[in-house]
């Protein structure tokens, strides 16, 4: 069976006029994420390439070089049939809970539009039983959440029926991208929780894209660690968290404060870094 | 024993809205000794940056301060005119704002932003000993006095950071109030920025406040942490107190919630939505999410209840020994 | 029908806040019923030429007085005044429209398409209006009202182009534009189902201002000669004040009712566009 999503040296490269070089988000990178339903955590800081690695899974942004393939074929090369099974099988969930709704509309159109696009639902009302269920499917109360605008519902709500969106359209994976930083703290659980159990109870792949590595380590069969647009280490979380072969792992390891005073961090014995 | 250099008592803000006032901040008193490091947690809505703000009497209107005091060493910081409380910001009290990298002036170098805050509190040194004021207050942060010269632009965060830190310590303060100095940053050069925090607030002897969301870096940062939820302050007590005998209900299910290198694939969230602070339930805030609650938590209002020492919360049932975490 | 209620109380709560915008709107309105009411009250037939004795003083029979020509000066002000409006309304429908749609054109695509309407909007902004409009109006045979909204509408849509192109080159960067490509929404439809709808307040602000300059521009024709020469607007009014000396006459009740006229119409435009701008910065802050 063909990977599900693969990335083959891939390099983007964005800026550069006359006089500076063009910067480069990815540099050669592959990743191949595998066709059994699987959890996979790409984990870096800001300029890793993480994000860019997310919008050429999700054909938001072509690669400078390189190819990206979904189910064995390359993304450029689909045609109109094929395209709209990746568009449908291949959903994400962005950072901003706010930014993704169009002010405009109702936040019913985000649930109801894609599911009549992709020919899921034939008719109006079978739309809206369907988004029904995933709203429940994800803890939300339909009767609450239909028929507001997106400034009525709270963050977390509004989060939540990104992640219905998603699943109402039966991908074979999610792309979340950084899904909880902006959400509060008790309810990152809860909604990373609904992700987990994506993957036993309805075969449905994640790539989670973050920068917290306790989450990743919560959730993923598999971490692969970015950095400066390389992939530095990759492996099962056990290992990278606790026997980290690159530099920068380590480094990354050490920076998150543990959650008990017990444990000495060298908050205050550190020197002071020039 | 204790050397207040702070006392916050029963502090009360408020926002009109079209249905009545919101209590952004409902009866908060707290003590923070000279020296001590105290971390103020809790989720949007908390009230925690608000309480900071009105410390420093930087609510805006239509937002108020409704009752309370603050008593900055013995002075009624409330009761000061606006000229007084002009004086005593960043002299007595500073603030190391949200987003402080931003609110660096683009267009002025780091020696001029310093100068404008010398200036502004009327200071008396001549060219030559500001320039080496500057030095040395950037020499206290970690950073070279070339930066000195150097506009924010050609700063890294972690950098533009700490020249906030150092310009909150430019006039030695007796408190600091830092607000998420640390949630636009790396999480590599948190841990800088962080040790900067602490070696600026030794340097000036200052008690400081840390206003976040993090209890990892809490429990490594603070002597003393404060949880804050729907304007109340509903647990606080020494850190290691509070992570290994919460006595809140909500304390207790937001430490259970936190991810960390033991234990994968366990989720323990807390069930239901924060409370709207202007129509908030009535009785305990957190009665509806509440594993705990009985009929009397919907009625009355948690009274603050010292269960050790240094130790109160705000919960009908804080003496309870059994464990009331979720199932 | 409980819509209708609906919107009429949200419109009565948006104008008590917006005193401006309340304001503008009444004056404006005002203006309108006078044109509307008007000729129920006064004689149309007394704005023709001759029809009453010329150059008589305000008072008695004719409450703003004639003019040179014995117009009644009170049933044409009736007359020209919803001429002007007409004018100033299409000219800023026209120029508004085709600049709205070419600045989403180009903020949302780029590229050639981008290029192409960017440099010549800057080119033609560049060229001065007036003398454009002078070199067209003196070579038309016979000038009427709707020729002349559209010569000043050819001229005044290229500051919407600009404004709403760069509206809509932030707007393109929303997350909320990525989640439309996913859901396999492209090109026109994009840019018409999600970007147009959010630019709306916009559009509705810069409305005021294009009408408004379109009326000015077609009043500053107007009274250099260069308007309809059959028909009564606010500005052919003036011309023919002046071009029968009546400020060398001191036949004030001939030029000054238009004048004060223009200022009311202009004073309630600035008031609604400024009213209007301060309501939409109001929802904006609300909203974030």
């Amino acid at each position: 069976m063909s990977p599900l999503l693969e990335v083959r040296a891939a390099t983007v490269a964005f800026g550069g006029g006359r006089a500076a070089a063009p910067k480069l988000a990815l540099r050669d990178v592959s990743l191949t994420l595998p066709a059994e339903p699987s959890i996979t955590a790409i984990v870096g800081e800001s300029g890793s390439g993480k994000t860019t690695m997310t919008r050429l899974m999700l054909r938001l942004q072509d690669p400078t070089r390189g190819t990206v393939h979904y189910d064995g074929q390359d993304l450029k090369g689909l045609d109109r049939a094929a395209f709209l099974r990746y568009r449908r099988e291949v959903q994400a969930v962005f950072q901003d809970p706010f930014g993704v709704y169009n002010p405009f509309y109702k936040i019913d159109r985000s649930l109801l539009l894609p599911l009549r696009r992709f020919g899921i639902a034939a008719t109006r009302d079978e739309a809206y039983e369907l988004a029904r269920q995933s709203l429940e499917a994800v803890g939300l109360r339909p009767g609450d959440t239909l028929g507001r605008y997106p400034h009525q519902l709270s963050g977390g709500q509004r989060q939540r029926v990104m992640i219905a969106r998603a699943l109402s359209l039966r991908p074979r994976i999610i792309v979340a991208d950084e899904p909880v930083s902006m959400v509060d703290a008790s309810l990152r659980a809860t909604i990373l929780e609904s992700l987990y159990r994506l993957k036993v109870e309805r075969n449905v792949s994640l790539l989670y894209v973050t920068h917290d590595l306790t989450t990743a380590y919560q959730i993923a069969d598999r971490i692969v660690v970015m950095f400066n647009g390389e992939i530095v280490e990759e492996g099962d979380p056990e290992s990278v968290i606790h026997q980290p072969r690159h530099a920068y792992t380590r480094l990354l390891v050490s920076a998150v404060p543990p959650a008990d005073p017990k444990v000495n961090w060298g908050l205050e014995n550190g020197a002071l870094a020039a | 024993m204790s050397d207040p250099v702070l006392e916050v008592v029963d502090l009360h803000v408020e926002f009109p809205t079209p249905t009545g006032p919101a209590r952004a901040v409902d009866g908060v008193s707290f003590t923070l000794d000279r020296g001590m490091r105290m971390g103020l947690v809790g989720e949007s809505g908390s009230g925690k940056s608000t309480t900071v703000l009105a410390l420093m009497q930087l609510i805006k209107a239509p937002g108020r301060i409704a009752g309370g005091q603050v008593r900055l060493a013995g002075d009624d910081l409330l009761g000061m005119t606006p000229e007084a409380i002009r004086r005593a910001r960043f002299s007595r009290i500073a603030l190391v704002p949200q987003g402080a990298m931003n609110s660096l002036n683009p267009v002025l170098t780091v020696r001029a932003q310093i100068d404008d805050l010398l200036d502004a509190h009327g200071s008396a040194f001549s060219a030559n000993e500001r320039s080496r004021h500057v030095a040395a207050l950037l020499k206290r942060v970690g950073l070279a006095e070339t930066v000195a010269d150097q506009y924010p632009h050609q700063l890294s965060g972690g950098m533009k950071q700490r020249v906030c830190i150092a310009i909150s310590i430019a006039l030695s303060p007796q408190v600091i109030i830092a607000d998420e100095p640390t949630s636009a940053l790396d999480v590599v050069v948190q841990k800088q920025v962080m040790q900067t925090l602490i070696h600026a607030q030794r340097e000036v002897g200052a008690a400081i406040i840390l206003v976040g969301h993090d209890m990892g870096l809490m429990a490594q940062f603070a002597h003393v942490v404060g949880v804050m939820y729907a304007g109340r302050l509903v647990e606080i007590a020494p850190v290691g107190r509070i992570f290994s005998d919460p006595r809140h209900p909500y304390t207790r299910m937001l430490i259970a919630s936190l991810p960390n290198f033991s234990s994968r694939g366990v989720f323990r969230g807390i069930p239901g939505v924060a409370p709207s602070i202007v129509d908030p339930p009535p009785g305990c805030a957190f009665n509806p999410r509440c594993p705990r609650a009985e009929n009397r938590c919907s009625r009355e209002i948690p009274a603050d209840d010292l269960v050790a020492a240094g130790h109160r919360v705000r919960c009908h049932f804080a003496r309870e020994v059994a464990d009331v975490a979720p199932a | 029908m409980n819509a209708v209620f609906r919107m009429l109380r949200i419109a009565v709560r948006v104008l008590r806040r917006e005193p401006l915008l309340l304001g503008g709107l009444v004056l404006l309105t005002s203006v309108c019923m006078f044109a509307l009411v008007g000729p129920l009250i006064v004689a149309p037939g007394l704005a023709e030429i001759g029809a009453a004795l010329p150059r008589q003083r305000p008072g008695g029979a004719h409450l703003l007085g004639t003019d040179a020509q014995g117009r009644d000066i009170l049933s044409a002000l009736i007359q020209a005044t919803p001429q002007t409006l007409k004018i100033g309304f299409f000219a800023g429908v026209i120029g508004l429209g085709v600049g709205a749609v070419l600045g989403l054109l180009a903020g949302y695509f780029r590229g050639w398409t981008d290029t192409a309407i960017r440099t010549f909007a800057d080119v033609i902004m560049t060229i001065p209006g007036i003398a454009v409009l002078v070199l067209v109006a003196t070579n038309i045979r016979s000038m009427s009202v709707m020729l002349m909204a559209i010569i000043v509408a050819a001229l005044a849509w290229m500051y919407p182009t600009r404004t709403i192109r760069a509206q809509t080159l932030s707007m393109r960067e929303r997350p909320y534009v990525d989640i439309a490509r996913l859901n396999g929404i492209g090109g026109l439809e994009l840019v018409f189902a999600e970007i147009f709808p959010n630019l709306l307040p916009y559009i509705a602000a810069s409305f005021v201002t294009a009408v408004s300059s379109a009326m000015l521009a077609t009043i500053g024709l107007e009274a250099l000669g260069l308007g309809p020469q059959n028909e009564l607007t606010l500005g052919m009014m003036i011309f023919w004040a002046q071009y029968y000396g009546a400020m060398l006459r001191g036949i004030w009740w001939w030029w000054a009712p238009p004048v004060v006229m223009m200022a009311l119409i202009f004073v309630g435009l600035l008031m609604t566009s400024t009213g209007m701008d301060r309501l939409i910065n109001k929802r904006l802050r609300v909203e974030s």
